[in-house]
């Protein structure tokens, strides 16, 4: 009788098969909800600090190293990956990727770090990021009319005075 | 030295001491969910043992907190001398959200020296054996810092003392990049 039953529970456990997940061999991707590490994109990024404003953690801390560049620090830390950062960014630069084998051996490797160009404003000083054409354009090192610093539009006399050749003004604009 | 101590103990297993100093219970959940027969964490050898002196692993979750510090620092000091110190979720790794709080000293490793972190709030169980297989040297670690630089800055500068009058243009005699 008790044979019997022990039969019995062998044939259950082979119908039932194998449940063990094949983890670390065999990885299969999170679920679509699942939120992982946050991942910046520094090229889409605008330096507006909304993310460090609103990390309940305060892991993300933004400075200015200099007038023109501002640095944007993830340590990663303590993040919860609550996706709040992720939230507030208007440009979409920060995405939460559903990466979870983080595991590391050096607290370091969790950071990402960001060095963001910023213009400066010519009334106030401070940092922002161009937008317009022209801002563009500045960045690029097109410089229009300034007259607080003596700068003049650089503008060909040719047309005027039939040169063909012009050798009035000698700049080198890369 | 520490992956051929982790081989080492891999021949002989893990056994690991389930340490929580002031947690949620989240990561505790998580750790348990991990040594169920789903995910089954005893196929690496892994085994939940109740003492500190069993134990070649201790797996700490919670932060550093001013009430149980000194009791995480004697269980440490308990575990026999090859002894790694796992810092599962976000508050044994950084501190938490509640980091600045008055009762919270800060991450583990401000206790006791730690091996390995295994970041998450909670961390996924995948992730927890993700991490006991790193430390085992099965899989390789996939993170790495990350860091974006805009490669030069585009803009010349002009020094106000090189520019010289032509006329009525202003011309720049010497351009220098920054």
């Amino acid at each position: 009788m008790s044979l019997l039953s022990k039969l019995e529970e062998a044939a259950l456990c082979l119908k039932a098969g194998k449940v063990t997940l094949p983890y670390p061999a065999d990885p299969q991707p999170a679920p679509e909800q699942f939120r992982g590490r946050p991942i910046f994109d520094g090229s889409k990024c605008i330096g507006c600090a909304g993310c460090a404003n609103n990390c309940p953690a305060r892991e993300i801390l933004i400075y200015d190293v200099s007038q023109e560049i501002r640095i944007l620090q993830y340590l990663g830390r303590r993040c919860t990956y609550c996706g709040r950062c992720a939230e507030v960014c208007p440009e979409k630069a920060i995405t939460m990727s559903r990466d979870f084998e983080s595991a590391t051996n050096r607290i370091g490797d969790l950071a990402q770090r960001l060095e963001l160009f910023m213009s400066t404003c010519q009334r106030c000083g401070r940092c922002f990021k161009p937008t317009s054409t022209l801002e563009e354009l500045k960045m690029k090192g097109y410089r229009f009319d300034d007259l607080q610093n003596e700068r003049g539009i650089f503008r060909s006399q040719s047309h005027l005075e039939g040169n063909a050749v012009v050798d009035d003004v000698e700049i080198e604009l890369d | 030295m520490l992956k051929n101590l982790c081989q080492r103990m891999f021949g002989r297993s893990l056994w690991v001491y389930h340490a929580n100093s002031g947690g949620c219970n989240g990561c505790d959940i998580e750790v348990l969910n991990a040594l169920t027969p789903y995910y089954d964490a005893e196929r690496f050898g892994i085994k939940l043992v109740g003492s500190p002196r069993h134990a070649d692993v201790m797996l700490c979750q919670g932060p550093a907190m001013r009430s149980t510090a000194q009791a995480v620092k004697r269980a440490y000091d308990a575990m026999p001398a090859p002894k790694l110190v796992f810092a599962i979720g976000s508050c044994a790794c950084g501190g938490g959200v509640w980091f600045d709080s008055y009762s919270v000293i800060g991450p583990i490793e401000k206790i006791i020296p730690v091996s390995y972190y295994i970041p998450g709030c909670p961390p996924r169980p995948e992730a927890i054996i993700y991490g006991v297989a790193v430390a085992l040297g099965i899989a390789d670690k996939k993170v790495a810092p990350v860091e974006f630089k805009e490669l030069e800055l585009p803009i010349p500068r002009y020094h106000p003392d090189e520019l010289r009058g032509k006329g009525e243009l202003v011309i720049y005699a010497k351009t220098e990049k920054l």
